[in-house]
């Protein structure tokens, strides 16, 4: 009888299906995975150990490199746990103002996803659609806030600054365009007997599995668990706006996939009613004690100079205490945890990070399976590597 | 009065010989606990049906140097049937293992060896307490407050063993 012994083949970190650093060390019989073990960490920057060392403010650009791909929903995270910790209340169009960023940039993370998704289980053509409109929208955030892949808008308290003029034509052209461009996503997909039988019953996770190992955002919500922190626990006006939490049922890469078009479609009508119900206003919190006060102002009053250099040098002091506050980024629940010990730099900022619990349940999900189904299920839980190591 | 945790009130009940400090900041309720009952709480949370705090959303530690006992390693366990988030807090020093929650949340594989791997805390029964973040062989805990921000060989050129 012939002798059979597993085979150990190593898979990254510089692969292209692994969506950044992530290296795999597969464990293979045969074609089939036996177990599957990720090595993590080669793009650790110690994100957490420097917000230690900077002032409030100063953490907000760290955020935008977390997640890459949706800096403007790591931004809100990072806001709203330092705007919880000091209790104050942010005026209504800059809530509006965010939801609406946020929602832009999920459909821009999200088409990132299904054009590196597609691409990687051979669909290439889809790619160049899904830039091509990923770019509007990078193009109404340069307008917007001057960046495109890091735009640091969002600030304690409120916005870096207020809508530019004409913006809202652009973007509500956008929004009216997005649904022809879908229709032209799922005209490729949907119905495709390949990537049916590239996603159907693949990279299965159960409801209670995905619960258990932490699993959030749309891989939960394909294993069919009707959770979204927009509905949970609604932040920053969300619970002024409609929409719906759409599930799959199976938890395989197509229900996971589904569910991240129909997010695609709701976070479109949720941008549409931020451009109709936009609310008159200022965008910042009337709190001197936080809050720049406005450029001409520093270039004119010598008192609101004295409160510029403060801020920007020192920066303020929060009360002491902990705060949790999350957002539903585009992977899942981001959370960030500020403990506060009174003074002018946090003593503790944690990142909890929905793609690294997401990937810590691949194993669970490729194990058993055909090693070319590892790379449908590593792109279909749609991890950046960024927010993971940190 | 403030109203009481219906949870808290219930770990009180059940563990009524362990030292439970509950407090309240900006709405979130932050349980501190023994060290040697973290695991027993955190089972009778996940297990009891009025509670079901199925998921840990998170875990992680925090380094209050120059106090003692140093640490702080925080779960932060959610409810689907209350909608309900629920802070569990235990002081832990230096050197001193915390038994591994991984037998009830699978999320605790690895928020745990991240904790074990930046702040150096063991967790006793963890199936695969290996380092995450940092390579095998790595010296130090980057989280731990006496740990330089730019690094401890900062300004020492690097030179691999031959």
């Amino acid at each position: 009888m012939a002798e059979t012994r597993l085979m150990t083949i190593n898979m990254g970190p510089q692969h292209p299906a692994t969506h950044g650093v992530l290296r795999l060390v597969l464990e293979l019989d045969g074609e089939v995975i036996v177990k599957a073990t990720p090595h993590i960490g080669h793009l650790h920057r110690g994100v957490e150990k420097l917000a230690e060392a900077r002032t409030y403010h100063q953490v907000i650009p760290l955020t935008d490199r977390l997640d890459y791909t949706n800096a403007m929903g790591n931004n809100l995270a990072y806001v709203l746990a330092v705007e919880k910790l000091l209790g104050i209340e942010i005026p209504k169009r800059a809530q509006c103002l965010r939801v609406m960023m946020a929602e832009l940039q999920r459909i821009a993370a999200h088409l990132i996803w299904l054009g590196t998704h597609a691409l990687d289980i051979g669909a290439m053509t889809l790619l160049f659609y899904n830039f091509r409109e990923r770019e509007d929208i990078l193009r109404i955030f340069e307008e917007v806030s001057g960046g495109r892949l890091t735009p640091t808008y969002m600030r304690i308290g409120g916005l870096a600054k207020d809508l530019p003029e004409g913006i809202e034509g652009k973007i509500k052209a956008f929004v009216e365009a997005f649904p022809g461009h879908m229709k032209e996503y799922e005209t490729l997909l949907t119905k495709n007997v390949i990537w049916l039988k590239r996603t159907k019953e693949v990279g299965i996770i159960s409801k209670e599995d995905a619960i258990n190992w932490g699993v959030t955002g749309p891989t939960l919500r394909g294993s069919g668990v009707k959770w979204d922190v927009r509905k949970a626990f609604p932040y920053s006006s969300y619970e002024d706006f409609e929409f719906d939490i759409p599930t799959g049922s199976v938890g395989d890469v197509y229900d996971r996939y589904y569910v991240r078009l129909r997010e695609m479609e709701w976070a479109n009508a949720i941008v549409k009613q931020a451009l109709e119900k936009l609310p008159k206003g200022p965008v910042l919190a009337d709190d001197p004690k936080v809050v720049l006060p406005p450029k001409e102002m520093v270039l004119t009053d010598i008192a609101s100079l004295i409160r510029q250099f403060k801020i920007a040098s020192e920066g303020f002091k929060p009360p002491e205490g902990e705060v949790y506050a999350s957002v539903e980024a585009a992977k899942g629940e981001l959370g960030f945890y500020v403990v506060s010990d009174g003074s002018n730099r946090p003593l503790r900022v944690r990142i909890r990070p929905p793609s690294f619990l997401n990937l810590s349940a691949l194993p669970k999900m490729i194990e058993g399976s055909l090693i070319a189904d590892a790379v449908s299920a590593i792109g279909s839980i749609d991890i950046v590597l960024g927010e993971i190591d940190r | 009065m403030a109203e009481v945790h219906p949870a808290v009130e219930k770990i009180q009940g059940k563990f009524p010989s362990s030292a439970i400090e509950a407090t309240t900041f900006r709405g979130e309720v932050n349980v501190t606990v023994p060290k040697k009952d973290i695991f027993e709480i955190c089972r009778f949370l996940y297990t009891d049906p009025d509670l079901q705090y199925h998921m840990l959303t998170d875990l992680c530690g925090v380094d209050y140097f120059p106090q003692s006992p140093r640490f702080e390693v925080v779960y932060l366990l959610y409810s689907f049937k209350a909608n309900d988030r629920l802070r569990l807090k235990t002081k832990v020093g230096e050197g001193e293992p915390v038994v591994s929650v991984e037998s009830i949340w699978k999320a605790a594989n690895w928020l745990e060896r991240e904790v074990y791997d930046l702040f150096g805390i063991p967790f006793e029964n963890h199936p695969d307490l290996r380092r995450i973040l940092l390579w095998d062989g790595y010296e130090g805990h980057p989280l731990r407050k006496d740990f330089p921000v730019e690094g401890p060989d900062f300004d020492k050129p690097f030179v691999p063993e031959v």
